[in-house]
């Protein structure tokens, strides 16, 4: 297998390899982890922007920028190695349900499709084609007199511009363009399409999925039956939880820049939070008390937020006292809040909830920690989004995404319409709300904490 | 067999103990002596061509050369409609002789074809739904259905089930359009046209690759063809929206559907001879003014010329106004165009085209509704077919009674009027299709052959 080196210096897209057979390459195990989640990164983020509903061109561009900022090496040469290893340890991770492999045969169909189409010249996209073995002829120029006038009808009827000379087309058999045959986009004669350049991808595209989806079903198999078992102690723990991993950074170290004071609470939460620890703030406020759900979820929130553990336990006193006197706090809450903070026990220093985390919660009866989107009835997440300042207009694109399940979209919007701003990384993080939210409006000149 | 023999019928058919019976008066609007059982038992028994059919299903693997698949035909899914409703499914057969027999005893009132499968479907249940071994669908004819009902909107002279001499044309319509395609386009040779015996066609596509043609594909090829796209809530159903039309719809245009639009739909069906018809053009065009200037014309209910039909003058006023350029509006010859082809561009049915596992009515069944014979249509002489004339069960059976009862099936086909069915069957289809099946098998043989050679040679 050979993989494309991209004659260009400097060129921020790696050679585009096509996965045929898994390398002879050897790697550490972190780095088995850590390419994969590099590359799940890419994926995700493919993936969000499209459920957002970003045309081609944004796609294009978005994949651009995710593959220069994640699937790089510090060693140049080694970016294609990264590349490959991190798509092989995906596909074993990806394999092994039918939801799975869907999920990840579609990603990494649509990653080589922005990337076919992010190759410069005409020169490289043929030679993916002849890795293909996509034996095509170009017409010849005696073949192109005859059949020009119908190439340039098609080319009309899809809103082209008409062929000229120099356009290369391809006579390929129908049967292996079926999208261009169904949307009537080619001229077809006796059995065969004419095929524009530009629409080659499309060629290249099926082909490149189904084969990758003939070698999941292949690699889940191989799975199933001995690498599972052969690598219980090693690898296969690391790829049992890669799929549900959450990938952005876990905010259990709070900037140093980032000390906030229990004065400034209120204010932060009105203007900051997002809608699941809003929700919890203000039950905190009105009922003086949360169970423990919402304390984890909270109470590590604001950890991340900046809140140190004397001024928690402050604030969670002041809370509490209210409701369970100041004794029963210091009995049977306050070790509760020196464990998250990693002075307790084990001494884990807890991070923050992620969004995953948070929206596959079940709050049962008396709880309110959970996903708003999720959880909420729509009668009273209008209400609350409403509260929060979202606009009519705003409010439906939510409640839309909510009913389709974007739960982490929805909130993204509803982030993106609070502060009039967008938002194009998606929300992913409770923390990374707040800290989002920090620096719009202090880049509005506001003092940090006001609003 | 007579009416009077067949009066006497029900006593006989009790002893027989088989389970052919009276005759079916709840036939609803069919006459009673048009079809049943006794007749349909008596026409699989003189008329129906066993041997025809098997030949066909085969594909040359029933011969004597090393390289035919004794299997094949084994694997194909047959399956019965009987008298009560029974519906009997993954019927499968290893020769001609248990075919016949097997429709002789059951006397099916419908069989339906399905696909060649992996494996004899009478074994399915051995194997599994996914991984190494499954039962699935490996060869297909590509088919095609169309039926009069789905063009009720755009027909005036009958709804529903009925057809007749001024819809008909619609058919005509479809098989040109899509048969040319069929061959021009995708290069196929091997297809059959086939009277559904009431109120539309079926279309097999049989050449191997048509064959082995995946889900995917069959879908492409039946979306080639779909310019319909609506329900009785849309207004417009047909959007040509783009400044050329593609070489398979201009062509199918100005060879076929402009043609029979004018010449024949116009007229037959008063397509603007009232203002409720003409109302229905009008919402087609979205251009106030052009509709406006139109009504105005229309509502005079004064004819300008004595000798043409109305329909025809209004006609040309419409392309007149879209066509000459007098109003501004951009793309206005399209709504001509839009028009045409919302009143005889082929309407599919997309599901039967797209799923391998699909199962149609076998050519030479009797429609039970109305006892006609599915023959087949010749597309080259398509606008010349009449389904009304075409022969009924009792029809034929009056045929061989007129000649008496004598010798073996070639000479009793002969005597009726499925006898040129027939012919046309197999000089048209069925040796052409053989001819090749053969030739294939014997140039994919010889390559196994070379390439196994070449392996063994170091």
């Amino acid at each position: 297998m050979q993989p494309l080196r991209s004659h260009h210096q400097n060129d921020a897209i790696p050679a585009l390899p096509l996965y045929r057979s898994a390398p002879p390459l050897e790697v550490r195990l972190e780095d088995f982890e850590l390419y994969a989640i590099d590359r799940l990164r890419v994926l995700k983020a493919m993936s969000d922007g499209l459920s957002r509903g970003k045309n081609p061109e944004e796609m294009e561009k978005l994949v651009k920028g995710l593959l220069r900022a994640n699937m790089r090496h510090p060693q140049a040469s080694e970016d294609v190695n990264k590349d490959i290893i991190s798509h092989f340890v995906l596909r074993l991770v990806y394999c092994r349900t039918e939801d799975l492999r869907k999920w990840f045969l579609s990603m990494e169909t649509a990653l080589f499709r922005y990337r076919f189409l992010l190759l410069t010249s005409n020169d490289h996209r043929r030679a993916v084609m002849a890795e293909f073995n996509l034996p095509y002829k170009a017409v010849s120029n005696a073949e192109y007199e005859g059949v020009k006038d119908k190439l340039g009808q098609v080319a009309r009827s899809i809103g082209q511009p008409p062929p000229t000379a120099n356009d290369i087309f391809y006579k390929v058999p129908f049967e292996e363009v079926p999208e261009l045959v169904a949307n009537r986009k080619v001229y077809i004669h006796k059995g065969y399409a004419y095929v524009a350049m530009n629409q080659v991808v499309s060629l290249v595209v099926t082909q490149f999925r189904s084969h990758l989806s003939k070698a999941l079903i292949l690699t889940n198999r191989k799975w199933t039956s001995t690498i599972r078992e052969q690598e219980k102690d090693r690898l296969t723990p690391i790829v049992e939880a890669l799929s549900t991993s959450y990938l952005g950074p876990d905010y259990s170290q709070p900037r140093e820049s980032a000390e906030i004071s229990i004065k400034d609470l209120d204010q932060i939460a009105k203007s900051s939070f997002p809608l699941c620890m809003r929700h919890l703030f203000e039950k905190l406020r009105e009922d003086h008390h949360l169970k423990h759900g919402g304390r984890m979820q909270l109470g590590l929130f604001l950890k991340g937020v900046g809140l140190k553990l004397d001024d928690a336990l402050a604030f969670w006193r002041a809370e509490f006292s209210q409701k369970v006197g100041a004794e029963r706090f210091e009995k049977e809450y306050a070790y509760g809040i020196r464990h998250n903070y990693g002075k307790e026990g084990k001494r884990t220093d807890y991070t923050p909830f992620s969004c995953q985390k948070i929206i596959s919660s079940t709050p049962g009866v008396g709880d309110n920690h959970g996903c708003p989107f999720r959880h909420f009835s729509e009668e009273n997440l209008r209400a609350a989004l409403s509260r929060m300042g979202v606009g009519t207009r705003a409010m439906e694109d939510v409640m839309d995404k909510v009913r389709n399940r974007h739960y982490q979209i929805a909130c993204t919007l509803t982030f993106e319409a609070v502060h009039s701003s967008t938002c194009d990384a998606g929300i992913n993080h409770p923390n990374q709300y707040f800290i989002d939210s920090q620096k719009i409006l202090q880049s509005k000149n506001q003092s940090p904490g006001g609003s | 067999m007579t009416r009077e023999e067949c009066e006497n019928g029900p006593a006989d058919m009790l002893i027989d103990g088989n389970k052919a019976r009276a005759p079916r008066e709840k036939q609803g609007n069919s006459v009673p002596d048009k079809f049943n059982s006794n007749y349909l038992k008596f026409y699989y028994g003189k008329l129906f061509p066993f041997s025809d059919i098997f030949k066909w299903m085969s594909y040359g693997n029933d011969g004597k050369h090393p390289g035919c698949d004794q299997t094949y035909f084994g694997r194909r899914e047959f399956s019965f409609t009987l008298d009560n409703d029974i519906y009997l499914r993954f019927q499968s057969f290893t020769s001609a002789a248990e075919l016949e027999s097997s429709i002789q005893e059951k006397c099916p009132f419908k069989i339906d074809i399905g696909p060649v499968y992996s494996v004899d479907p009478a074994k399915r249940h051995a194997y599994a739904q996914s991984g190494d071994n499954v039962f699935t669908p490996v060869e297909r004819e590509l088919i095609f259905d169309i039926d009069m009902s789905d063009y009720d909107d755009v027909r005036y002279c009958c709804s529903g089930a009925d057809v007749c001499l001024e819809c008909w044309p619609l058919m005509t319509v479809a098989i040109k359009v899509i048969d040319t395609a069929l061959r021009d386009d995708f290069g196929f040779n091997h297809i059959l046209w086939v009277y559904s015996g009431r109120r539309g066609v079926h279309c097999w596509v049989c050449d191997r690759k048509a064959r082995r043609l995946s889900n995917e594909q069959r879908a492409s090829i039946a979306d080639y063809f779909r310019v319909y796209k609506g329900n009785e809530n849309s207004d417009k159903k047909v959007s040509l929206t783009s400044p050329a039309l593609h070489p398979f719809l201009a062509r199918s245009y100005t060879e076929v559907l402009e043609g029979i639009f004018e010449e024949k739909l116009l007229l037959s069906q008063n397509i603007l001879a009232t203002e409720e018809r003409y109302e229905k053009i009008l919402d087609m065009i979205p251009d106030e003014s052009v509709t406006a200037e139109l009504r105005g014309k229309w509502q005079e209910k004064r004819q300008s010329s004595i000798s043409n039909d109305i329909n025809v003058v209004r006609w040309e006023q419409l392309k007149q106004l879209l066509q000459s350029g007098k109003h501004k509006g951009k793309g206005l010859r399209r709504y001509v165009e839009e028009i045409v082809f919302s009143f005889t561009y082929p309407r599919l049915d997309m599901e039967v085209s797209k799923h391998m596992n699909h199962l149609l009515k076998a050519p030479f069944c009797v429609h039970p509704k109305t006892g006609r014979v599915c023959v087949p249509i010749d597309p080259n002489s398509c606008e010349e077919f009449d389904p009304t004339a075409v022969p009924t069960l009792s029809m034929l059976l009056e045929e061989l009674n007129q000649g008496g009862v004598r010798g073996d099936v070639g000479d009793d086909l002969d005597r009726t009027s499925l006898g040129k069915s027939i012919r046309y069957f197999r000089s048209s289809f069925l040796q052409p299709l053989l001819k090749s099946c053969k030739e294939e098998m014997e140039s994919s043989y010889n390559a196994k052959l070379q390439q196994m050679k070449n392996s063994l040679s170091w």
